[in-house]
């Protein structure tokens, strides 16, 4: 083998060790406040990455991520909270007992999460699958909303409109950055395996793809569920990090940042949906400014509430209008680029990298 | 279940049924010419009721003036949106003209909520035009007639339009197929804008006439009727306006009729729209009076 | 490709810096964290919804807050000052004001209408040791099992028992029909205690004729009222946001109804009144009432509200904002000092505390037990009609 495939092993092992103290480092030096907004970032790039494996990489313009967040993050919450909080919390309608003395640790909660959001997907994709576009928008979009009619009416599950509250409470960076570094390794992974190819062709062209032996159905569904599975896991995270969860959170302008953090990244592209993952988390927060009173040159400017979606809206109207590419287009960040700018190991491998 | 009972329902399922026929009329013509959901759709019934609520507290006008200077920005404001927000990416990938539909209808909500407060305001009820009817022992509004009434007018006049006028027929062109009715010397852009402005309008109406029913506005308050509308606009076959009526009733009495017999479910009656929704996609797309779409390569 | 550069190097650049900024803003709080423990300011967060669909209620509640504070802006000789955020009506928005606001340094936090994002804040405060009293987060789930949330509000159990008490001893109800709004845990809370209650009082468990349901943001409740009228219930309880529950009132009306229709504390808004204030026969609980003040607090409170705001109407909602503060800034007094510990057990002590709302003692779980006012809509007025005790 030769230098370059080395070099890169090595950077690639060196960037996880640096993450890794630099999260360990920040666990301990960083303020709650900041943990927070970190760990939050961790889970819209968790979110952004998912979507976008289905909208950016598979064509399938679905919106209904918020449905399987909801449903992850009632499964990671019901799994992990103990008997006496669940006999406190269900006061209106004790909990069904199959339920009730149910307490897992955070973990493998968290992965059920995702597999029982997958198998919603499954259950919503079948049918919701075999539509394109505009229908599959407003059907997926229609099935988020019966998912969440449902955990709003059936209160001996999920304690309806009441919430769940009490959840174990996880803080530090290195849980969410874990799942969320984890999450982005299998989803660059898949991209780069033969399905991500079919996804991708199934994108660009379906019928094309279909011709050439590619099986649009099942590959629609597997992209969908895979989705589905992530969108789980970011809703259970959702549930450690806030520990109180209701059906409200879940409502479609949820999906509505995400797909935000899709677009403003770019529709096919990993590395930017973390970036843009990050940025719109930070920014959310950093924008309130927008929204509070202040004095400019003496001029007091009363604070207007709103003004920060406006904005959103906005910055997603101007990246779809003009930059249709977003900030990364569909291209991904790698080391040759990096190589090559600075000069390493010149070229040496160009012909089959 | 009581007679009274039973026709009160049907009188509540008329007044409702009336209301989504009314607005989704305005979907399917939208629909049919530029085949993408404008979402903004739902957003326009907010601004009209807006524009109508100002005009007749703030400006003091007559309800009527102020309907129609309504109905007038609405529509201004729907073609600017095609122009600004959709005409540019009209040969771009479908999703992108979707999202930024999206972005369009998120733009206007926060953008009410900024203007105008996110807290609801009651709308005027002119007395001349709104009171209470009983009939034996059924009560329903007077708009329980006159929305019936105005979207079988409007419903006749769309027809005209686009059966017997050139702009009509280039209409039918365009919905057919784009691309051979721009090389037919049609103008595209004309008739889009042409669409847009019929349709907005007809937002308008149904945006006032649902204030009127339902009198609190809120920036928020488009969302609801637009996803239920542009599902009976999906029922009923996009694309055909006598669908579009038929489906709002059927969708309206379903709902009212859900409650009526069901009682315990009407918890459920939101979930009640969208699973219809999906049956009809998945078993007739078409709809109960559209054709069926083969798809194109 | 030009391009696409110079978006990478774009994306590299803003995220650098919004990276600095997000620190660089971090660094600033830690520091004035620091410098307001020896300065001589002490700060009290506030975090209400103030945009969103709660926003209504927050900013009545931030009216009576900001009263207070103008009247009493001094305690232990130091200068207090409001930090104010928004929680959006969001539940993860919540926990990030008020993560915020611990990182402000802030000694006490008020907080929230809407017992959901109380929820959502409370477990952020609780972590932090910083105490939090609410002002009327009404489902008792906000306040058990956390030792440092308290509220000067009643809660939905009790709010949902007096009504029933006024619907079968003072209204003369044998039947009730419920109309509740399964999205809120506001109104299932006090469907279900009424619901108990108005069984045991009656002695009949099938009083409750008919229980229909309907979704926040619904307008249309014509078909849930046909059914209640197709049961001709003595009353109807329609516990719920004002908003919905404006067009569900004068809808019944309508549609004919003639039954009393009761409510809770949520109705008391101008909203409210604007649209059903001609109608006869509506009756709701709440904390506080203008024309018959229970303590001299009160009086000061009413005096002063008129003066400061002059185009609204005195509400509950700022009533039990006021209480917040003075409870805050009687807890800091007790407690001699700003530790979050001792102003936290001061807290719990709280037992006949004069407010403006009334005489306020707190329960083990730190709920407060205190008279219940009863009013109705009179000729376009919120019409005092009946005081009821917790003991009763």
């Amino acid at each position: 083998m030769d230098g370059r495939k080395n070099i890169k092993i090595a950077l690639n092992i060196a960037t996880l060790l640096v993450t890794a103290v630099f999260l360990y480092w920040g666990d301990s030096v960083l303020s709650p406040f900041q943990k927070r907004i970190l760990n939050l970032a961790a889970i819209f790039v968790i979110l952004g990455a998912s979507m976008n494996l289905v909208v950016g990489f598979t064509g399938m313009f679905s919106l209904g991520h918020s449905g399987f967040m909801c449903v992850g993050a009632y499964t990671a919450a019901i799994l992990t909270m103990s008997p006496e909080s669940k006999e406190l919390i269900y006061y209106m309608e004790p909990i069904v007992p199959w339920l009730k003395n149910i307490e897992w640790p955070i973990i493998p909660a968290t992965i059920m999460g995702g597999i029982i959001a997958a198998v919603f997907g499954i259950l919503v994709g079948f049918p919701a699958l075999r539509l394109r576009d505009d229908y599959l928008a407003i059907a997926t979009l229609g099935f988020a909303e019966i998912i969440r009619i449902i955990v709003t009416n059936t209160i001996s599950i999920t304690n309806g409109a009441l919430g769940l509250k009490n959840i174990p409470s996880e803080k530090s960076l290195l849980f969410y950055w874990s799942f969320c570094i984890i999450t982005i390794i299998i989803l660059k992974n898949l991209i780069n395996s033969s399905w991500g190819y079919a996804f991708k062709a199934i994108r660009d062209n379906e019928i094309a793809a279909e011709a050439m032996g590619v099986s649009v159905f099942k590959h629609k569904m597997l992209s969908f569920t895979i989705g589905a599975f992530f969108a789980g896991i970011a809703g259970a995270l959702m549930a450690f990090l806030i520990t109180s969860i209701d059906p409200t959170m879940f409502r479609f302008l949820f999906t509505f940042q995400i797909l935000l953090i899709v677009v403003l990244g770019g529709m096919g592209s990993l590395t930017g949906s973390v970036i843009a993952g990050i940025i719109i988390t930070i920014a959310m927060e950093w924008l309130r400014f927008v929204e509070r009173p202040m004095t400019i040159l003496g001029m007091d400017i009363p604070g207007i509430p709103g003004m920060r979606m406006v904005i959103f809206a906005i910055l997603l109207l101007v990246v779809v209008l003009f930059y249709r590419q977003g900030l990364m287009g569909t291209k991904e960040f790698n080391w040759d680029w990096l190589l090559d700018k600075l000069g390493l190991a010149r070229n040496r491998e160009r012909g089959i990298s | 279940m009581t007679l009274e009972t039973f026709l009160q329902n049907i009188a509540n399922g008329i007044s409702l049924g009336s209301l989504y026929a009314l607005i989704a009329i305005g979907y399917t013509m939208v629909y049919g010419i530029i085949r993408l959901i404008n979402f903004a759709h739902a957003d326009l019934l907010m601004v009209a009721s807006y524009a109508a609520f100002y005009g007749i507290l703030i400006f003091a006008l007559p309800w009527w003036l102020s309907f129609l200077l309504a109905i007038l920005l609405t529509t201004i404001l729907g073609m600017s949106i095609e122009k600004i927000a959709y005409r540019p990416l009209r040969d771009a990938p479908r999703i992108s003209a979707l999202i930024s539909a999206i972005g369009v209808s998120f733009l206007l909500q926060n953008l009410g909520i900024v203007l105008v407060g996110a807290s609801p305001k009651p709308f005027p009820r002119p007395e001349n035009l709104v009171w209470n009817i009983h009939l034996g022992g059924i009560s329903f509004l007077s708009l329980a007639v006159i929305i019936p009434l105005i979207t079988l007018v409007l419903l006749a006049a769309v027809n005209l339009v686009v059966n017997k006028t050139n702009i009509g027929i280039a209409m039918r062109a365009v919905s057919r197929d784009f691309e051979t009715a721009s090389l037919m010397a049609v103008d595209v852009n004309k008739v889009v804008v042409t669409t847009f402005a019929v349709g907005s309008g007809l937002a308008a109406v149904g945006g006032i006439m649902w204030s009127l029913q339902y009198p609190q506005i809120d920036p928020l308050m488009g969302v609801f009727p637009g996803l239920k509308c542009f599902i009976a606009a999906v029922m009923g076959g996009i694309g055909s306006v006598p669908g579009a009526m038929v489906g709002g009733f059927l969708l309206g009495m379903g709902e009212v009729m859900l409650v009526g017999f069901m009682p315990d479910l009407s918890g459920y009656r939101d979930a009640f729209a969208f699973v219809v929704l999906i049956l009809i996609l998945l078993f007739k797309p078409g709809g109960i009076l559209g054709e069926h779409v083969v798809e194109k390569v | 490709m030009k391009v696409r550069k110079f978006l990478a190097l774009m994306a590299a650049v803003l995220l650098a810096a919004v990276a600095l900024v997000g620190c660089g803003g971090g660094g600033e709080k830690a520091s004035s964290e620091d410098a307001a423990k020896d300065s001589d300011v002490i700060k009290i967060g506030v975090y209400e919804p103030l945009t969103g669909i709660n926003a209504a209620g927050g900013e009545m509640t931030l009216d009576g807050i900001e009263l207070a504070n103008k009247l009493y802006p001094e305690v232990l000789g130091k200068k207090v000052e409001l930090v104010v955020a928004d929680n959006k009506s969001e539940k993860q928005e919540a926990a990030n004001a008020v993560a915020r606001l611990v990182n402000e340094g802030v000694d006490v936090i008020i907080g929230s209408y809407g017992s959901s994002l109380s929820m959502a804040g409370g477990p952020v405060a609780e972590e932090a040791g910083v105490p939090v009293i609410g002002c009327s987060p009404t489902n008792p789930l906000v306040t058990k099992g956390n030792d440092y949330y308290f509220r000067v509000c009643f809660i939905d159990p009790f709010q949902g028992t007096v009504m029933a008490n006024y619907a079968v001893n003072t209204l003369g109800a044998k039947t009730a029909a419920i109309i509740q709004d399964v999205q809120q845990d506001y109104s299932v809370g006090l469907s279900k205690y009424f619901e108990e209650s108005f069984k045991e009082l009656t002695g009949d468990e099938n009083a409750i004729v008919a229980k229909v349901n309907y979704n926040t943001g619904d307008k249309d409740f014509s078909a849930q009222l046909t059914e209640v009228k197709d049961k001709n219930p003595d009353v109807i309880f329609a516990p719920g946001n004002f908003t919905e529950c404006g067009i569900l009132v004068e809808r019944a009306r309508e549609l004919g109804i003639k039954a009393p229709i009761l409510g809770g504390d949520t109705w008391e808004a101008k909203e409210f009144l604007n649209r059903v204030g001609d109608l006869e026969d509506i009756y709701f609980s709440t904390h506080f009432t203008a024309e018959e003040p229970v303590t001299e607090v009160s009086e000061t409170f009413l005096n002063e509200f008129k003066k400061e705001y002059p185009d609204k109407q005195v509400n509950a909602f700022a009533a039990l904002g006021f209480d917040s503060y003075l409870l805050a800034l009687d807890a800091i007094e007790r407690a001699g000092s700003t530790d979050h510990e001792k102003i936290k057990e001061e807290l719990a002590k709280t037992s006949g505390f004069k407010g403006a709302t009334g005489i306020i003692t707190l329960d083990e779980n730190g709920d407060a037990t205190k008279t219940a006012i009863i009013k109705k809509v009179e000729d376009g007025k919120f019409v005092y009609e009946a005081k009821v005790d917790p003991q009763n």
